[in-house]
Protein backbone atom coordinates (compact mmCIF):
# COMPACT_ATOMS: atom_id res chain seq x y z
CA UNK A 1 0.00 0.00 0.00
CA UNK A 2 0.68 3.26 -0.91
CA UNK A 3 0.91 6.00 2.09
CA UNK A 4 0.33 9.58 1.42
CA UNK A 5 -0.68 12.71 3.40
CA UNK A 6 -2.92 15.09 2.91
CA UNK A 7 -2.84 18.87 4.03
CA UNK A 8 -5.22 19.55 6.49
CA UNK A 9 -8.65 20.91 4.29
CA UNK A 10 -7.90 18.61 2.10
CA UNK A 11 -8.87 15.67 5.26
CA UNK A 12 -11.95 17.73 5.76
CA UNK A 13 -13.41 17.12 2.47
CA UNK A 14 -12.43 13.74 2.01
CA UNK A 15 -13.29 12.95 5.68
CA UNK A 16 -10.32 10.89 6.30
CA UNK A 17 -6.93 11.47 8.90
CA UNK A 18 -3.71 12.98 8.51
CA UNK A 19 -2.70 10.06 6.18
CA UNK A 20 -4.43 7.64 3.69
CA UNK A 21 -3.46 4.09 2.30
CA UNK A 22 -3.97 3.31 -1.81
CA UNK A 23 -3.03 0.25 -3.72
CA UNK A 24 -1.52 1.36 -6.83
CA UNK A 25 -1.50 -1.19 -9.86
CA UNK A 26 2.01 -0.94 -11.99
CA UNK A 27 4.62 1.45 -11.59
CA UNK A 28 4.21 3.69 -8.77
CA UNK A 29 4.44 7.11 -9.97
CA UNK A 30 3.11 10.62 -9.10
CA UNK A 31 0.55 10.10 -11.98
CA UNK A 32 -0.51 6.25 -10.67
CA UNK A 33 -0.80 7.69 -7.13
CA UNK A 34 -2.98 10.29 -7.59
CA UNK A 35 -5.18 8.59 -9.82
CA UNK A 36 -5.42 5.84 -6.83
CA UNK A 37 -6.20 8.77 -4.75
CA UNK A 38 -8.92 10.13 -6.80
CA UNK A 39 -10.25 6.98 -7.44
CA UNK A 40 -11.15 6.39 -3.78
CA UNK A 41 -11.52 9.24 -3.03
CA UNK A 42 -13.30 11.63 -5.91
CA UNK A 43 -14.34 14.52 -3.55
CA UNK A 44 -10.83 14.88 -3.88
CA UNK A 45 -10.77 15.03 -7.81
CA UNK A 46 -9.71 18.62 -9.24
CA UNK A 47 -8.36 20.13 -5.62
CA UNK A 48 -5.10 18.16 -6.14
CA UNK A 49 -4.51 18.65 -9.81
CA UNK A 50 -6.46 20.59 -12.30
CA UNK A 51 -9.63 17.89 -13.94
CA UNK A 52 -8.95 18.23 -17.44
CA UNK A 53 -5.14 19.60 -17.70
CA UNK A 54 -4.04 17.04 -14.96
CA UNK A 55 -1.87 19.85 -13.64
CA UNK A 56 -0.61 20.51 -10.31
CA UNK A 57 -2.42 23.11 -8.71
CA UNK A 58 0.00 25.69 -7.72
CA UNK A 59 -0.40 26.25 -4.24
CA UNK A 60 0.10 22.53 -3.80
CA UNK A 61 4.02 20.90 -3.50
CA UNK A 62 4.27 17.06 -3.89
CA UNK A 63 7.68 15.54 -1.57
CA UNK A 64 8.73 12.39 -1.61
CA UNK A 65 11.57 11.33 0.69
CA UNK A 66 13.01 14.71 1.90
CA UNK A 67 13.02 16.03 -1.85
CA UNK A 68 10.23 17.91 -3.20
CA UNK A 69 9.31 16.62 -6.64
CA UNK A 70 6.54 18.46 -7.70
CA UNK A 71 8.64 19.31 -11.18
CA UNK A 72 9.30 15.59 -11.58
CA UNK A 73 7.86 14.10 -14.52
CA UNK A 74 4.48 12.76 -13.21
CA UNK A 75 5.56 9.09 -14.55
CA UNK A 76 8.66 9.28 -13.05
CA UNK A 77 9.02 5.91 -10.56
CA UNK A 78 9.29 6.87 -6.53
CA UNK A 79 11.83 5.56 -5.07
CA UNK A 80 11.28 1.91 -2.91
CA UNK A 81 10.67 3.61 0.39
CA UNK A 82 6.97 5.18 -0.88
CA UNK A 83 6.48 1.76 -2.86
CA UNK A 84 7.64 -0.34 0.27
CA UNK A 85 5.05 2.03 1.97
CA UNK A 86 7.69 2.90 4.40
CA UNK A 87 7.64 6.17 3.89
CA UNK A 88 4.74 8.55 2.76
CA UNK A 89 4.25 10.68 0.05
CA UNK A 90 3.68 14.38 1.32
CA UNK A 91 0.89 16.34 -0.54
CA UNK A 92 1.60 19.67 1.07
CA UNK A 93 -0.46 23.23 0.75
CA UNK A 94 1.83 26.23 0.42
CA UNK A 95 2.24 28.38 3.14
CA UNK A 96 0.59 31.57 1.68
CA UNK A 97 -2.33 33.62 1.40
CA UNK A 98 -4.37 35.85 4.22
CA UNK B 1 -44.90 31.66 12.92
CA UNK B 2 -43.01 32.58 9.86
CA UNK B 3 -39.23 33.37 9.97
CA UNK B 4 -36.20 34.11 8.15
CA UNK B 5 -32.64 32.09 7.27
CA UNK B 6 -29.49 34.49 6.17
CA UNK B 7 -27.10 32.72 4.02
CA UNK B 8 -23.93 34.46 4.47
CA UNK B 9 -20.75 33.75 2.20
CA UNK B 10 -17.19 35.17 4.01
CA UNK B 11 -13.74 35.00 2.91
CA UNK B 12 -13.50 32.23 5.41
CA UNK B 13 -16.48 30.23 5.46
CA UNK B 14 -20.47 30.40 5.63
CA UNK B 15 -22.77 31.41 8.11
CA UNK B 16 -26.06 30.65 8.76
CA UNK B 17 -28.12 33.69 10.81
CA UNK B 18 -31.76 32.14 11.67
CA UNK B 19 -34.38 34.39 13.38
CA UNK B 20 -38.36 34.51 13.44
CA UNK B 21 -40.95 36.82 11.69
CA UNK B 22 -40.10 39.44 14.69
CA UNK B 23 -36.08 39.66 13.42
CA UNK B 24 -34.99 40.63 16.45
CA UNK B 25 -33.34 37.76 17.92
CA UNK B 26 -30.69 35.82 16.09
CA UNK B 27 -29.27 32.30 16.24
CA UNK B 28 -25.38 32.31 14.39
CA UNK B 29 -24.27 29.08 12.85
CA UNK B 30 -20.86 28.32 11.61
CA UNK B 31 -18.33 28.87 10.27
CA UNK B 32 -19.34 26.20 7.74
CA UNK B 33 -16.48 25.37 5.67
CA UNK B 34 -13.74 27.13 7.59
CA UNK B 35 -10.95 28.42 6.44
CA UNK B 36 -12.60 28.52 2.62
CA UNK B 37 -13.60 31.01 0.55
CA UNK B 38 -17.64 30.93 0.32
CA UNK B 39 -18.39 32.98 -2.70
CA UNK B 40 -22.01 31.93 -2.41
CA UNK B 41 -24.68 29.76 -1.40
CA UNK B 42 -28.69 30.30 -1.71
CA UNK B 43 -31.43 28.16 -1.40
CA UNK B 44 -33.98 26.05 -3.71
CA UNK B 45 -37.87 27.95 -3.63
CA UNK B 46 -38.82 24.39 -4.93
CA UNK B 47 -37.59 23.04 -1.60
CA UNK B 48 -35.82 25.37 1.19
CA UNK B 49 -34.58 22.80 3.11
CA UNK B 50 -32.30 21.76 -0.14
CA UNK B 51 -29.26 24.48 -0.37
CA UNK B 52 -26.24 25.23 -2.67
CA UNK B 53 -22.98 26.58 -1.50
CA UNK B 54 -19.66 27.45 -4.04
CA UNK B 55 -16.67 26.51 -1.72
CA UNK B 56 -13.46 27.41 -3.15
CA UNK B 57 -10.09 28.26 -2.37
CA UNK B 58 -6.59 29.14 -3.93
CA UNK B 59 -4.68 26.06 -3.12
CA UNK B 60 -8.10 23.58 -3.56
CA UNK B 61 -9.90 25.16 -6.15
CA UNK B 62 -13.62 24.85 -6.64
CA UNK B 63 -15.97 22.47 -4.29
CA UNK B 64 -19.70 22.55 -4.68
CA UNK B 65 -21.77 21.74 -1.35
CA UNK B 66 -25.54 21.21 -1.06
CA UNK B 67 -27.45 20.34 2.42
CA UNK B 68 -30.93 18.82 2.40
CA UNK B 69 -32.00 19.59 5.74
CA UNK B 70 -31.56 23.90 5.70
CA UNK B 71 -28.15 24.15 6.48
CA UNK B 72 -27.13 21.44 9.14
CA UNK B 73 -25.04 18.98 7.14
CA UNK B 74 -23.84 19.06 3.60
CA UNK B 75 -22.21 17.07 1.39
CA UNK B 76 -20.76 16.99 -1.79
CA UNK B 77 -23.62 16.39 -4.09
CA UNK B 78 -21.31 13.53 -6.02
CA UNK B 79 -20.78 11.83 -2.96
CA UNK B 80 -23.28 11.35 0.09
CA UNK B 81 -22.05 10.44 3.22
CA UNK B 82 -22.68 6.63 3.68
CA UNK B 83 -22.75 5.82 -0.49
CA UNK B 84 -19.70 4.18 -2.35
CA UNK B 85 -17.65 6.51 -3.98
CA UNK B 86 -17.53 4.77 -6.76
CA UNK B 87 -19.75 3.40 -9.41
CA UNK B 88 -20.37 -0.46 -10.53
CA UNK B 89 -17.16 -0.20 -13.12
CA UNK B 90 -15.16 1.62 -10.93
CA UNK B 91 -15.68 5.02 -11.89
CA UNK B 92 -16.24 7.80 -9.38
CA UNK B 93 -19.26 8.55 -9.12
CA UNK B 94 -19.44 12.37 -8.77
CA UNK B 95 -18.31 15.50 -10.55
CA UNK B 96 -19.58 18.07 -8.63
CA UNK B 97 -16.29 20.01 -8.66
CA UNK B 98 -15.91 19.69 -12.24
CA UNK B 99 -16.67 22.78 -14.56
CA UNK B 100 -14.92 22.08 -17.98
CA UNK B 101 -16.05 24.49 -20.61
CA UNK B 102 -17.45 23.41 -24.12
CA UNK B 103 -15.53 23.28 -27.18
CA UNK B 104 -15.80 23.58 -30.74
CA UNK B 105 -18.16 20.83 -32.11
CA UNK B 106 -16.46 21.76 -35.50
CA UNK B 107 -12.69 21.66 -34.73
CA UNK B 108 -12.57 20.29 -31.36
CA UNK B 109 -10.63 23.39 -30.09
CA UNK B 110 -11.94 26.08 -27.22
CA UNK B 111 -14.74 27.68 -28.47
CA UNK B 112 -13.65 31.34 -28.40
CA UNK B 113 -11.31 33.68 -26.56
CA UNK B 114 -11.64 36.83 -24.72
CA UNK B 115 -9.68 40.34 -24.39
CA UNK B 116 -7.00 40.04 -22.01
CA UNK B 117 -5.97 42.89 -19.74
CA UNK B 118 -2.85 43.37 -22.56
CA UNK B 119 -5.31 43.76 -25.49
CA UNK B 120 -4.20 40.16 -26.54
CA UNK B 121 -6.43 37.28 -27.17
CA UNK B 122 -6.53 34.68 -24.36
CA UNK B 123 -8.41 31.18 -23.57
CA UNK B 124 -11.09 31.34 -21.37
CA UNK B 125 -9.50 29.04 -17.64
CA UNK B 126 -11.71 28.14 -15.12
CA UNK B 127 -11.08 29.93 -11.52
CA UNK B 128 -14.27 29.60 -9.32
CA UNK B 129 -18.23 29.70 -8.99
CA UNK B 130 -19.36 33.25 -8.32
CA UNK B 131 -23.41 32.37 -8.26
CA UNK B 132 -25.39 29.99 -7.90
CA UNK B 133 -29.03 30.06 -8.82
CA UNK B 134 -31.39 27.63 -8.21
CA UNK B 135 -34.27 26.69 -10.20
CA UNK B 136 -37.64 28.46 -9.15
CA UNK B 137 -39.65 24.50 -10.28
CA UNK B 138 -36.99 21.80 -9.75
CA UNK B 139 -34.90 21.33 -6.59
CA UNK B 140 -32.42 19.50 -8.55
CA UNK B 141 -31.86 22.29 -11.29
CA UNK B 142 -29.59 24.80 -10.51
CA UNK B 143 -27.51 27.34 -12.38
CA UNK B 144 -24.08 28.36 -11.92
CA UNK B 145 -21.92 31.59 -12.45
CA UNK B 146 -18.18 31.19 -13.24
CA UNK B 147 -15.34 32.42 -14.04
CA UNK B 148 -13.81 32.73 -16.35
CA UNK B 149 -17.37 34.13 -17.36
CA UNK B 150 -19.80 31.26 -18.55
CA UNK B 151 -22.83 29.66 -17.28
CA UNK B 152 -23.27 26.29 -16.20
CA UNK B 153 -26.43 24.16 -15.13
CA UNK B 154 -26.80 20.84 -13.21
CA UNK B 155 -30.24 18.98 -13.35
CA UNK B 156 -29.19 16.20 -11.06
CA UNK B 157 -28.76 18.39 -7.84
CA UNK B 158 -25.36 19.37 -8.32
CA UNK B 159 -23.55 16.35 -9.23
CA UNK B 160 -22.59 16.89 -12.74
CA UNK B 161 -22.36 20.35 -14.37
CA UNK B 162 -22.78 21.35 -18.08
CA UNK B 163 -22.10 24.58 -19.99
CA UNK B 164 -24.63 26.37 -21.64
CA UNK B 165 -22.14 27.48 -24.00
CA UNK B 166 -24.36 28.81 -26.15
CA UNK B 167 -23.55 32.18 -24.38
CA UNK B 168 -20.17 31.81 -24.69
CA UNK B 169 -20.47 30.74 -28.09
CA UNK B 170 -22.42 33.61 -29.99
CA UNK B 171 -19.99 35.85 -31.33
CA UNK B 172 -18.61 38.40 -28.59
CA UNK B 173 -16.49 36.49 -26.76
CA UNK B 174 -13.49 38.04 -28.28
CA UNK B 175 -14.83 41.40 -26.90
CA UNK B 176 -15.64 40.48 -23.53
CA UNK B 177 -12.34 41.08 -20.65
CA UNK B 178 -12.06 40.85 -17.23
CA UNK B 179 -12.72 43.54 -14.55
CA UNK B 180 -10.06 44.17 -11.64
CA UNK B 181 -11.92 40.94 -9.80
CA UNK B 182 -11.70 38.54 -12.84
CA UNK B 183 -14.00 38.14 -15.73
CA UNK B 184 -16.80 36.73 -13.80
CA UNK B 185 -20.34 35.68 -14.75
CA UNK B 186 -22.19 36.78 -11.37
CA UNK B 187 -25.43 37.73 -11.91
CA UNK B 188 -28.60 34.81 -12.95
CA UNK B 189 -31.81 35.57 -12.34
CA UNK B 190 -34.65 33.59 -14.06
CA UNK B 191 -37.93 34.45 -14.72
CA UNK B 192 -40.30 33.01 -12.39
CA UNK B 193 -43.21 33.05 -14.76
CA UNK B 194 -40.73 31.66 -17.56
CA UNK B 195 -37.91 29.15 -16.52
CA UNK B 196 -37.00 30.28 -20.17
CA UNK B 197 -36.09 33.69 -19.84
CA UNK B 198 -32.69 34.32 -18.16
CA UNK B 199 -30.75 37.24 -17.75
CA UNK B 200 -27.24 36.79 -17.08
CA UNK B 201 -24.67 39.75 -15.93
CA UNK B 202 -20.59 39.50 -16.54
CA UNK B 203 -17.94 41.85 -15.30
CA UNK B 204 -16.97 43.00 -18.28
CA UNK B 205 -18.83 42.02 -21.11
CA UNK B 206 -22.76 43.32 -19.95
CA UNK B 207 -26.20 41.62 -19.42
CA UNK B 208 -27.25 39.06 -21.89
CA UNK B 209 -31.06 37.47 -22.17
CA UNK B 210 -32.04 34.38 -23.16
CA UNK B 211 -36.24 33.53 -24.15
CA UNK B 212 -34.80 29.65 -25.22
CA UNK B 213 -33.54 28.49 -21.71
CA UNK B 214 -29.99 28.85 -22.35
CA UNK B 215 -29.49 27.91 -25.94
CA UNK B 216 -29.28 30.94 -27.36
CA UNK B 217 -28.22 34.35 -25.94
CA UNK B 218 -28.17 38.18 -27.32
CA UNK B 219 -26.62 41.24 -25.29
CA UNK B 220 -29.53 43.53 -23.98
CA UNK B 221 -26.91 46.77 -23.39
CA UNK B 222 -28.43 49.29 -25.86
CA UNK B 223 -28.68 52.72 -23.77
CA UNK B 224 -25.33 51.53 -21.34
CA UNK B 225 -22.50 54.53 -21.14
CA UNK B 226 -19.38 53.31 -19.80
CA UNK B 227 -16.87 56.48 -20.80
CA UNK B 228 -13.82 53.79 -20.20
CA UNK B 229 -14.35 51.72 -23.48
CA UNK B 230 -13.27 52.87 -27.02
CA UNK B 231 -16.48 52.76 -27.64
CA UNK B 232 -18.33 53.85 -24.60
CA UNK B 233 -21.59 52.80 -25.93
CA UNK B 234 -20.51 49.36 -27.29
CA UNK B 235 -22.71 46.28 -27.68
CA UNK B 236 -20.55 44.08 -25.38
CA UNK B 237 -17.39 45.66 -22.89
CA UNK B 238 -19.67 46.81 -20.17
CA UNK B 239 -18.81 46.32 -16.27
CA UNK B 240 -21.95 45.45 -14.62
CA UNK B 241 -22.34 44.94 -11.14
CA UNK B 242 -25.64 43.87 -10.80
CA UNK B 243 -28.61 43.64 -12.22
CA UNK B 244 -32.06 42.72 -10.27
CA UNK B 245 -36.03 42.53 -11.17
CA UNK B 246 -39.57 42.59 -8.80
CA UNK B 247 -40.99 38.83 -9.15
CA UNK B 248 -43.97 41.08 -10.40
CA UNK B 249 -42.76 42.02 -13.17
CA UNK B 250 -39.70 40.31 -14.62
CA UNK B 251 -39.34 42.63 -17.28
CA UNK B 252 -38.32 46.01 -15.61
CA UNK B 253 -34.90 45.46 -14.63
CA UNK B 254 -32.53 47.42 -12.12
CA UNK B 255 -29.05 47.48 -12.88
CA UNK B 256 -25.76 49.22 -10.89
CA UNK B 257 -23.21 49.25 -13.37
CA UNK B 258 -19.40 50.45 -12.46
CA UNK B 259 -20.74 53.94 -12.94
CA UNK B 260 -24.76 55.10 -13.14
CA UNK B 261 -27.74 52.99 -11.78
CA UNK B 262 -30.11 51.88 -14.81
CA UNK B 263 -33.63 50.96 -15.86
CA UNK B 264 -34.93 48.98 -18.14
CA UNK B 265 -39.05 48.57 -18.75
CA UNK B 266 -38.53 46.30 -21.86
CA UNK B 267 -36.76 43.22 -20.59
CA UNK B 268 -33.02 44.81 -21.38
CA UNK B 269 -33.67 45.40 -24.60
CA UNK B 270 -33.00 49.34 -23.78
CA UNK B 271 -31.72 50.90 -20.84
CA UNK B 272 -32.00 54.39 -19.65
CA UNK B 273 -29.82 56.27 -16.55
CA UNK B 274 -31.77 56.54 -13.20
CA UNK B 275 -29.57 57.92 -11.10
CA UNK B 276 -30.56 60.89 -10.33
CA UNK B 277 -29.77 62.62 -7.09
CA UNK B 278 -27.63 60.12 -5.36
CA UNK B 279 -23.84 61.16 -4.27
CA UNK B 280 -22.24 59.36 -6.18
CA UNK B 281 -23.65 56.36 -8.24
CA UNK B 282 -20.70 54.15 -8.40
CA UNK B 283 -21.86 50.90 -6.13
CA UNK B 284 -21.90 47.07 -6.53
CA UNK B 285 -25.31 45.62 -4.67
CA UNK B 286 -29.07 46.35 -5.81
CA UNK B 287 -31.83 45.05 -5.06
CA UNK B 288 -36.00 45.34 -5.02
CA UNK B 289 -38.42 45.42 -2.31
CA UNK B 290 -40.44 41.92 -1.71
CA UNK B 291 -43.93 44.16 -1.99
CA UNK B 292 -43.44 47.22 -3.52
CA UNK B 293 -42.14 46.72 -7.58
CA UNK B 294 -41.07 50.50 -8.02
CA UNK B 295 -38.99 49.97 -4.00
CA UNK B 296 -35.63 49.93 -5.13
CA UNK B 297 -32.28 49.70 -2.81
CA UNK B 298 -28.80 50.67 -4.00
CA UNK B 299 -25.44 51.23 -1.29
CA UNK B 300 -23.70 53.93 -2.73
CA UNK B 301 -19.54 53.81 -3.09
CA UNK B 302 -17.21 56.47 -3.33
CA UNK B 303 -15.58 55.57 -6.52
CA UNK B 304 -14.19 52.39 -8.69
CA UNK B 305 -10.53 54.40 -6.81
CA UNK B 306 -12.25 54.32 -2.94
CA UNK B 307 -14.34 51.71 -2.79
CA UNK B 308 -15.96 52.52 0.17
CA UNK B 309 -18.84 54.80 1.49
CA UNK B 310 -18.45 58.49 1.25
CA UNK B 311 -17.17 60.44 3.93
CA UNK B 312 -17.18 57.45 5.84
CA UNK B 313 -20.62 56.87 6.48
CA UNK B 314 -22.61 54.51 5.81
CA UNK B 315 -25.65 54.61 4.22
CA UNK B 316 -28.22 52.73 1.74
CA UNK B 317 -30.41 54.98 -0.27
CA UNK B 318 -33.66 53.75 -1.23
CA UNK B 319 -36.13 55.25 -4.34
CA UNK B 320 -39.88 54.77 -4.03
CA UNK B 321 -40.71 55.95 -7.58
CA UNK B 322 -38.27 53.19 -9.65
CA UNK B 323 -34.95 55.37 -9.61
CA UNK B 324 -34.29 59.18 -9.63
CA UNK B 325 -35.30 59.92 -6.39
CA UNK B 326 -33.72 58.51 -3.86
CA UNK B 327 -33.43 58.74 -0.10
CA UNK B 328 -30.97 58.59 1.98
CA UNK B 329 -31.65 55.45 4.79
CA UNK B 330 -28.93 55.84 7.58
CA UNK B 331 -30.35 55.04 10.95
CA UNK B 332 -28.25 52.43 12.96
CA UNK B 333 -25.84 52.25 10.54
CA UNK B 334 -22.14 53.59 11.15
CA UNK B 335 -22.51 57.66 10.45
CA UNK B 336 -18.30 58.02 11.14
CA UNK B 337 -15.37 56.12 10.29
CA UNK B 338 -16.39 53.82 8.25
CA UNK B 339 -14.71 52.60 5.06
CA UNK B 340 -16.42 48.90 3.89
CA UNK B 341 -17.47 47.96 0.87
CA UNK B 342 -20.53 46.08 -0.17
CA UNK B 343 -20.20 43.41 -2.46
CA UNK B 344 -22.39 42.97 -5.47
CA UNK B 345 -23.80 39.88 -4.26
CA UNK B 346 -23.95 40.94 -0.83
CA UNK B 347 -27.96 42.43 -0.19
CA UNK B 348 -30.78 40.76 -0.16
CA UNK B 349 -34.98 41.13 0.48
CA UNK B 350 -37.42 38.58 2.76
CA UNK B 351 -40.51 38.73 1.99
CA UNK B 352 -42.45 39.23 5.56
CA UNK B 353 -44.33 41.98 5.86
CA UNK B 354 -42.82 44.44 6.53
CA UNK B 355 -40.28 43.62 3.75
CA UNK B 356 -36.75 42.89 5.55
CA UNK B 357 -33.32 44.14 3.75
CA UNK B 358 -29.95 42.52 4.56
CA UNK B 359 -26.62 43.28 3.72
CA UNK B 360 -23.14 42.37 4.48
CA UNK B 361 -19.62 44.42 4.43
CA UNK B 362 -15.92 43.63 3.88
CA UNK B 363 -15.60 44.72 7.47
CA UNK B 364 -17.80 41.38 8.35
CA UNK B 365 -21.03 42.83 9.52
CA UNK B 366 -24.07 41.97 8.26
CA UNK B 367 -27.06 44.27 9.01
CA UNK B 368 -30.76 43.90 9.20
CA UNK B 369 -33.51 46.06 8.72
CA UNK B 370 -36.83 44.25 9.47
CA UNK B 371 -38.78 47.90 8.27
CA UNK B 372 -38.00 48.38 4.78
CA UNK B 373 -35.20 50.47 4.94
CA UNK B 374 -36.34 52.63 8.03
CA UNK B 375 -33.93 51.39 10.49
CA UNK B 376 -31.06 49.16 10.58
CA UNK B 377 -29.27 46.56 13.15
CA UNK B 378 -26.26 44.41 13.00
CA UNK B 379 -26.80 40.80 12.85
CA UNK B 380 -23.49 40.07 13.16
CA UNK B 381 -20.64 42.79 13.40
CA UNK B 382 -17.16 40.61 13.09
CA UNK B 383 -17.34 38.17 10.71
CA UNK B 384 -14.76 37.53 7.94
CA UNK B 385 -15.24 40.13 5.23
CA UNK B 386 -18.70 38.89 3.59
CA UNK B 387 -18.83 38.13 -0.19
CA UNK B 388 -22.63 37.12 -0.81
CA UNK B 389 -25.73 37.40 1.45
CA UNK B 390 -29.03 35.64 0.53
CA UNK B 391 -31.83 35.37 2.45
CA UNK B 392 -34.83 32.89 2.87
CA UNK B 393 -38.44 33.53 3.71
CA UNK B 394 -39.14 30.04 5.96
CA UNK B 395 -42.43 29.04 7.00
Amino acid sequence: MIRVELPPHLRTLAHVGKEVQVEVVGPVTQRSVLDAIEARYPMLQGTIRDHVTQVRRPFLRFFVCGEDWSHESPDAPMPEAIVSGSQPVLIVGAIAGG
Amino acid sequence: MSGVRVLVGTRKGAFLLTSDGKREKWDVSGPHFAGWEIYHLKGSPADPNRLFASQCSGWFGQVIQRSDDGGKTWTQPGTPPGEPTTGPGGMPQGESNKFVYDTSADTGKPLTTHQFYDGSQHPWEFKRVWHLEPSHGDPNTVYAGVEDAALFRSTDGGKSWHELSGLRGHGTGPKWQPGAGGMCLHTIAIDPANPNRIYIAISAAGAFRTDDGGKTWKPINKGLYSKYLPDPTAEVGHCVHHVAFHPSRPNTLFMQKHWDVMRSDDAGDTWHEVSGNLPTDFGFVIDVHAHEPETVYVVPIKSDGEHFPLDGKLSVYRSRKGGNEWEALTKGLPQRDCYVNVLRDAMAVDSLDKCGVYFGTTGGQVYASADAGDSWSPIVRDLPAVLSVEVQTLP
